[in-house]
């Protein structure tokens, strides 16, 4: 007995080999992934930063303020935020993080959305993806990039493969949970009325979580990013 | 054949429904049940018929059952055992599409809090059922906007429920469900979350809406003033079963068992019994062919003091009494000369509540008028007095038009 718990199991040769496993035999599609992610992000960038930076100061001012409400502080922090970024010479490094979150955000949504639904429709599935989504959430976002930087190499899509896993969680969570709570007597109304699996989901179910969903992924790519930032590989 | 009918419907709660069922035929209490068990008994063996134009009331104390029931006709919750039949065919055994089309087209329900969309308009709101149906944009907006019309709600179609009062609310969710023109209306205490004056004025225009469209309404309540209001048979509930269907007449006045006495006994009479109720026939003198002597010959007989004077069609002229008969007679006048024309009229359907003050103000009985504003039956103080004096046995004791005047 005592002998065993002196004996080290060797937990960190299985994953060892695991990794080499997975780079070897999986390196085509890793890196495929990574030439089309690669792709994809640097012209998102390119996009973005061909944009004159004063443009698009005016652009995202006017933007915060229809978005906040019409409030004119929130439109006046935003124009001094970005003035002050510009003065510091941060520009291109600002238009790297807002692609890094617009495409793990959009990513998180094609994943997780689908995923949270299902979850939402069955107690089994719930029971399952639960405990993963758990354990996904312990870690800190720049953990993943351990294995992202061992199988896509150095750049921005392991930056987006932490972000994704990071944000992954709380997407499917909210829609879960959005769904789950819109109130019996509803789902009821709905269903008297005739309807469809399909059409209780679109049009009950995702207009009722929609701000629960979308409400929770901008921030947690903001968050995931911030994480990341100190932390990311040089690109 | 009744369009909507209710055969042996069950429903238990939970797991070991056999175990369940077996206690309940022998007799045990729900409490017993749900110890033993840990299933509870929804409903059970209930049977029933609802008539075309008819508004059905099922009633009874909280937990009694209504809601499981109301949702067993359009099976938002699987029956255990038992039949719905609509028209022909048996809900409890359809397949999803055979229920969906039935949920589509045959029968719609109207929610207590009202359910309505918060991310919708009342106009969206109005326009679901028919957009579930696939009914096409144009259409269905069209009789959207017809049905918050007729409720005088169209001003309000692009507002969002949650800026409307929770009357108004709930004439939206009344919309909703007719503008999908379903034979049969499924209402669970959908006036019930509204305080006391939008809720009489809603069981007011629910019933002016039945008169017009005659649905088959089954309605959901645990208020006996409401069930008795707007019933025109009551199902009285208790523990998942029936204890007894009539007329809310009949349940006032024949209770089946002990709980129906009891569960009735605090209703206010006076706000559920009309004049029609309560009210004598008239003794009655027609001015056309009798005259003074037949009067007093017939106030004699009745031993009363005054008769109410009438034509040959039952149009009320005004009231006799024994000295202007005797007037009459001595200075040779017609009836109609002497006859006292200030007699108060009340129609056959004023409550009692109604009444009270116009007999304690009134020398003379009140005459009870059809719509037709013909004479019907007369009112006195006395038999105001013994309706409200629990009367289970027939009515009250014929007094005639004995009063002291
Ligand atoms: N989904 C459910 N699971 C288990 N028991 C239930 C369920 N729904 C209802 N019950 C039980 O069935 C019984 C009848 O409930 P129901 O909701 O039909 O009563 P009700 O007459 O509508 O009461 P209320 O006036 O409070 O609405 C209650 O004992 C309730 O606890
Ligand atoms: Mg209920």
């Amino acid at each position: 007995m005592l002998d065993f718990l002196q004996q080290e199991i060797p937990l960190p040769n299985w994953i060892d080999s695991g990794v080499n496993w997975l780079t070897e035999h999986w390196s085509g599609l890793f890196s495929i992934l990574q030439t089309v992610g690669e792709a994809v992000m640097n012209f998102t960038t390119n996009t973005l930063s061909a944009v004159p930076p004063l443009l698009m100061m005016v652009l995202l001012t006017v933007a915060a303020f229809f978005v906040f409400n019409r409030k004119l502080g929130f439109a006046f922090f935003t124009l001094i935020g970005l003035l002050f970024i510009y003065n510091q010479g941060m520009w291109a490094d600002l238009m790297n993080t807002v692609t890094l979150v617009i495409i793990s955000s959009l990513v998180a949504i094609v994943i997780g959305v689908p995923l949270g639904i299902l979850m939402s429709k069955s107690e089994t599935i719930q029971n399952i993806v639960k405990p993963i989504l758990d354990f996904m959430q312990t870690m800190p976002g720049f953990v993943y990039l351990i294995p992202a930087v061992a199988f896509f190499g150095i750049g921005m899509v392991p930056g987006v493969f932490a972000s994704v896993i990071f944000s992954l969680p709380p997407t499917v969570r909210m829609t879960n949970l959005g769904i789950r709570s819109i109130s019996t007597e509803l789902v009821e109304t709905s269903d008297s009325f005739g309807d469809t699996a399909w059409q209780r989901l679109f049009k009950l179910d995702l207009p009722m979580a929609k701000e629960n969903i979308f409400l929770r992924i901008v921030p947690d790519g903001l968050l995931v990013t911030r994480h990341l930032s100190s932390h990311q590989p040089a690109h | 054949m009744s369009r909507v009918r209710v055969r042996n419907l069950t429903k238990v709660f939970g797991k070991r429904t056999q175990q369940a069922l077996e206690m309940v035929k022998e007799g045990k209490s729900k409490q017993e049940i749900l110890e033993q068990t840990g299933a509870t008994v929804g409903v059970h063996n209930v049977s029933f018929d609802v008539e075309d134009g008819e508004i059905f009331v099922i009633m009874g104390l909280s937990g009694s059952g209504k809601s499981t029931l109301v949702r067993l006709i359009n099976r938002l919750i699987e029956p255990t055992s038992g039949s719905v039949y609509i028209n022909e065919d048996d809900v409890s055994k359809m397949s999803k599409d055979e229920l969906r089309q039935v949920r589509r087209t045959k029968v719609n329900m109207v929610f207590q809090n009202f359910g309505l969309f918060p991310k919708r308009t009342v106009l969206e709101n109005a326009e679901y059922g028919l957009e579930i149906r696939g009914v096409g944009k144009k259409e269905r907006q069209q009789k959207a906007e017809q049905a918050l019309d007729n409720s005088g709600l169209l001003s309000y179609k692009d507002q969002y429920p949650e800026q409307l009062s929770g009357g108004m609310q709930q004439r939206v969710g009344l919309a909703r469900a007719l503008a999908n023109d379903s034979e049969i209306l499924l209402m669970d205490e959908a006036f019930s979350a509204l305080d006391p004056l939008i809720r009489r004025d809603m069981q007011d225009d629910l019933l002016e809406l039945q008169e017009k469209v005659q649905k088959i309404i089954i309605f959901i309540t645990h208020d006996l003033n409401e069930a008795l209001r707007i019933g025109n048979r009551i199902a009285l509930m208790r523990d998942g079963k029936i204890m007894q269907i009539g007329t809310g007449e009949e349940i006032l006045t024949n209770p089946a068992n002990d709980f129906v006495r009891e569960f009735t006994e605090d209703v206010d009479r006076s706000k559920v019994l009309t004049a029609e109720n309560i009210m004598e026939p008239a003794l009655t003198i027609n001015v056309e062919t009798e005259g003074p002597n037949v009067a007093l010959q017939r106030m004699r007989k009745e031993e009363v003091s005054m008769l109410l004077a009438v034509d040959r069609k039952r149009d009320l002229k005004g009231s006799l009494t024994a000295e202007s008969a005797l007037d009459a007679r001595k200075n040779e006048k017609k009836i109609t000369e002497v006859l006292d024309k200030n007699v108060q009229k009340i129609s056959k359907d004023a409550l009692v509540t109604d009444i009270f003050d116009l007999i304690y103000n009134s020398p003379t009985p009140l005459a009870v008028m059809n719509e037709n504003d013909r004479l019907i039956g007369v009112v006195v103080r006395g038999s105001v007095i013994g309706a409200m004096t629990d009367k289970t046995e027939g009515t009250a004791e014929k007094e005639g038009v004995n009063i002291d005047a």
